[in-house]
């Protein structure tokens, strides 16, 4: 009985306020015009930039996400290792969790764009003569690799965190003995320190991973019109066209999205009832 | 540590008691509006305009976007916050589909001296039998270019009569001296680009927006209009406001709202000239751009309202108006001499676009309700398709034509200028 | 050797993460003229305060920091009592329901806010909460709960049963030993939850819009009009909102760290 009453706060809080909204709004993505239909999914598929939206989405969760778990993985190792001056260090590198997303893009924007920093210090390295386009639709190569480098340099204070608090939590004397009987760092790390860390992993990924769905404000500002995402679609669907019905739709993928990766995550990295406590 | 946090969140819990209980100030009366919404506009409406008026207001603003959420929100949970909306043609319109707005018949009498047009004053019915919305300000698009593109104009050609061939040689001779691509459009998620086709391109090629959507000279407008995009910036699809990238150097030769080229103008006077938008073989297209101010539904300070909507009609505020934002007085008011710059050259272009011999104004669209968003997108998907991607026009014509029916039918809209007003819904041929 | 290697991995991490920075102070002081040259500077030429004092000095930038930083506390106070205990329901209990309640904490996250704006905003009018700070934090919460139980669910995993169990055997309630053992062990997990609540709350801009008309946060009041705004006052607006959380990160780093306890490091 325990765990269900600490759990039943939260239920009701999220009950209280937001079921009532989230199931109007799905059946909205079911509706068209008080009728009961799919019209809108198919509007949704038909669309001009679903495709893109969906291929672009999952292209940047793709490239992003492992690449900042790994990353993050090394930082929190880093930290590890440091002795005096780990907090202010810390402190530096979770400096992009605080940065809003307009702050973000504008950034990467004026980093990336023809007369931004990027092509000042090609210029300046002589790799390049005048400004080079990386952002516009005949470079859609560059312009993925620029978005996944902002969302890179962004989110991955997210991951960070999370490990460095799980990172604490990890008991040395399985390093030590292992150390005792000659296991080398690389091995340590390994069998050791990645098993206990899968708790905070399953979490950052699962995390990382719903927020990576939802971004938008950052790529918008980036790519423009060149970069559809599933929410950007979402949003102008709700907004710009004034269809309410479609743009349920989309919030209805991504929202199908995220829990089935989800659901990955918890299945795949799930620790077993031995390790728990 | 533990004490001092706790310590910490007693004391936020202490300030933040009021803001729980906090009633709304009864004072005030609020005035959302999606119009001068960047910073230095909206602390300018604060500080100049407002505090004048003759009630306390508080300025809010909004994205467009967000006005109709809020405003049936406001309803349905049944407590009106906002009193007076300000906002443009396009975005009130599905206010009143809504039930949102309220009848100003009497206000219009009112004012019925102050010289607002009566064109201006009938669209502020938006198809309805009452006035809905009383015009505030107006203005249209221009373009704008830097004197450096200025040699390269083919000759024989008055930058204030151009025509889209004449645009598309002076692009590519642009092109080829500075081997860049220096013409631009608004074309980005926030920009005007569907304004482009509907008020401009589609009436000058075609002298018509619904009706002649499919017809011959449609297509061969939008294979004319894939070449000129050849000797356009390809970052275009990413800009917004064109004042940017014309401030940057990035486009020489740019169209766009007045407002949103409004910051180059005045930081760059002598940078910078700006004139009408080109002319096709129907003649000079231009939409108009109005922006109105209605009262909601079960306002709490209609009175307040009423009052301010009179001031800010009056011949001194429109002025000021005009001043600050880039837009233009609807009522009767001479300018003063003393304009700054920018503002001089924006007024000169309104005006030549306004008065050209071979004007065609394209009234912004009436009586789609709440499909007016679906509608622009009509013209932005043949856009993507036939420009960007180089689709075959015809084919995407035909396909984009059947959308086009679908909204017609579903909101019976009536054909607007420049198309032949018609009996019932507005036919695509 | 190992030792210079890390500390130039470390030096170089440091540098890519604050180069952007960097470059954001620099549009934010360069004023107009450095935005839109090219070569871009380095170096502020003329570096000059003016455009951020008057982004400060705009009317009703004071009253909505203080709205926004009520709001942030809100939710961090929220997402702490709702979450901790449901972190410590998943940690320490295996119960029929557990991965279908993670997957319902997530609903609200993975569904955009922006779509349920329409009744949401009806359901707070009706409840009162309409144009209140208040109001905006019990959303902000919704958001920053999947952190707060997942954060603390995993951390409170790592805390060992025995040491509870010890408290427990000397007279301790369940309650107590929770409180007084693992809650304080876990510490460096709370302190990521509270970073996290305050970040999220206070960068966010829609649902803080759309729910307010007089008392909006900081970043509704300027982040939806900021978009339109000339590129060096976005640069000025950008660079002055980062700024806080940023101080409030420094001021609770020191607990990301583990102070004491079991792992000692």
């Amino acid at each position: 009985m325990i765990p269900y009453f600490l759990i039943a706060p939260s239920l009701l809080f999220l009950g209280v306020l937001f079921l009532v909204p989230l199931v109007q709004t799905i059946a909205l993505a079911f509706q068209v015009h008080g009728a009961w239909t799919t019209a809108n999914f198919t509007t949704m598929a038909d669309d001009i930039n679903f495709h893109d939206a969906i291929v672009d989405t999952f292209a940047i969760v793709a490239i992003a996400v492992p690449l900042q778990l790994v990353l993050a993985l090394g930082m929190a190792m880093m930290l590890r290792n440091l002795g005096r001056g780990r907090d202010i260090v810390l402190w530096i590198w979770s400096i992009p969790l605080g940065i809003s997303d307009l702050a973000a893009g504008l950034v990467w924007l004026a980093i990336l764009t023809d007369q931004g920093f990027l092509n000042t210090i090609l210029l300046k390295l002589g790799l390049v003569s005048g400004p080079v386009s990386w952002l516009s639709y005949e470079t859609p190569t560059a312009l993925l690799i620029g978005i996944a480098f902002a969302e890179l340099w962004r989110a991955t204070a997210i991951v960070l965190v999370i490990l460095v608090a799980g990172v604490q939590m990890l008991p040395k004397e399985y390093n030590e003995a292992a150390d005792v009987f000659g296991a080398s760092p690389w091995q340590r790390f390994i069998r050791i320190t990645l098993p206990l860390l899968k708790p905070s992993i399953q979490t950052a990924l699962i995390l990382r991973t719903v927020l990576a769905f939802e971004m938008f404000a950052i790529v918008q500002a980036i790519g423009g019109r060149n970069f559809p995402v599933i929410v950007g679609e979402a949003f102008t669907w709700q907004y710009t066209n004034q269809n309410f019905g479609v743009a349920a739709a989309y919030a209805v993928v991504v929202m199908l999205v995220s829990l089935a990766a989800t659901l990955v995550y918890l299945r795949a990295l799930r620790t077993p009832r031995e390790q728990i406590g | 540590m533990i004490r001092i946090t706790t310590r910490v969140l007693a004391a936020t819990m202490a300030l933040s008691l009021p803001a729980l209980t906090q009633p709304a100030q009864a004072e005030d009366m609020v005035f959302l509006s999606t119009q001068l919404r960047p910073v230095e506009e909206a602390q300018k409406m604060r500080e100049i305009i407002l505090k004048a008026g003759p009630v306390p207001t508080t300025y809010v603003a909004d994205f467009p976007q967000v006005v109709p959420t809020r405003l049936a929100a406001e309803r349905e949970g049944g407590k009106r916050t906002v009193s007076l909306v300000g906002a443009l043609h396009g975005e009130l319109q599905p206010l009143v589909t809504a039930g949102d707005l309220v009848p100003l018949d009497g206000l219009a009498a009112k004012l019925a001296g102050r010289g607002i047009p009566p064109a201006l004053m009938e669209l502020g019915k938006l198809g309805t039998a009452h006035q809905m919305y009383i015009p505030w300000m107006q203005a249209t698009y221009i373009m704008v270019a830097n004197r450096q593109a200025l040699p390269f104009l083919p000759k024989g050609a008055d930058i204030n009569a151009l025509t889209f061939e004449q645009l598309a040689e002076w692009s590519t001779a642009v092109q080829a001296a500075t081997g860049k691509r220096m013409l631009g459009f608004p074309a980005g998620p926030q920009g005007l680009m569907h304004r482009f086709f509907e008020g401009f391109l589609y009436p000058s090629y075609t002298g018509g927006v619904v009706s002649t959507f499919r017809s011959p000279e449609a297509e061969a407008m939008w294979t004319e209009f894939a070449a000129l995009w050849k000797t356009v910036n390809p970052n275009s699809t990413s800009y917004n406001f064109m004042q940017e990238p014309l401030l940057a150097g990035d486009v020489w030769i740019g169209f766009d709202h007045v407002a949103r080229m409004l910051d180059a103008l005045r930081q760059k006077p002598d940078q910078f000239v700006a004139f009408p938008a080109p002319a096709g073989p129907k003649g000079r297209g231009y939409m108009p751009i109005i922006a109105g101010l209605a009262i909601a539904q079960g306002a709490p300070d209609a009175k307040g309202a009423d009052a301010l909507i009179d001031y800010l009609s009056t011949p001194a505020t429109q002025i000021k108006m005009a001043q600050t934002s880039g837009f233009f007085p609807v009522v009767t008011a001479t300018l003063p001499d003393d304009l700054e710059p920018g503002l001089k050259l924006a007024v000169a272009a309104i005006a030549r676009t306004q008065s050209a011999p071979d004007a065609k104004p394209s009234l912004l669209p009436i009586g789609l309700g709440t499909q007016g968003g679906a509608f622009d997108k009509i013209y932005l998907d043949t856009f993507q398709r036939v420009v960007l991607r180089g689709e075959k026009p015809r084919a995407v014509l035909d396909r984009q034509a059947e959308g086009l029916k679908k909204i017609i039918a579903e909101t019976g809209a009536p054909c607007w200028l420049p198309d032949k007003p018609s009996q019932g819904p507005c036919p695509v041929e | 050797m190992k030792r210079s290697l890390y500390l130039a991995g470390v030096t170089m991490l440091c540098a890519w993460t604050l180069v952007p920075i960097y470059f954001l102070a620099l549009g934010a002081l360069g004023g107009r003229d450095l935005v839109n040259t090219f070569p871009k500077p380095f170096w502020p030429g003329s570096a000059s305060l003016s455009t951020i004092r008057d982004f400060l000095a705009i009317d009703g930038v004071t009253a909505a920091t203080i709205a926004s930083v009520e709001t942030a506390c809100l939710c961090m106070l929220f997402s702490l009592v709702l979450g901790l205990p449901a972190g410590y329901a998943l940690a320490r209990f295996s119960f029929r329901g557990a991965n279908a309640y993670r997957l319902l904490i997530l609903l609200t996250r993975a569904f955009p806010v922006a779509i349920l704006a329409l009744p949401l905003t009806v359901g707070f009018i009706r409840l009162g909460v309409y144009d209140t700070p208040l109001g905006v934090s019990l959303v902000h919460t919704a958001l920053a709960l999947p952190f707060a139980v997942l954060v603390s669910s995993s951390l409170f995993q790592a805390v060992p049963r025995e040491l509870e169990e010890a408290a427990w055997v000397f007279g301790c309630s369940k309650f107590q030993a929770a409180r007084r053992i693992v809650l304080p062990l876990a510490l460096p997990g709370i302190a990521a939850i509270a970073i996290f609540a305050f970040v999220i709350s206070w960068n966010e801009v829609f649902a803080a819009s759309v729910l307010t008309v007089r008392h909006r946060t900081l970043t509704a009041y300027l982040l939806t009009v900021l978009s339109e705004s000339p590129l060096h006052v976005q640069f000025a607006g950008g660079f002055v909102l980062i700024l806080p959380t940023v101080a409030f990160i420094y001021v609770v780093r020191k607990h990301l760290f583990a102070m004491w306890g079991i792992s000692n490091r």
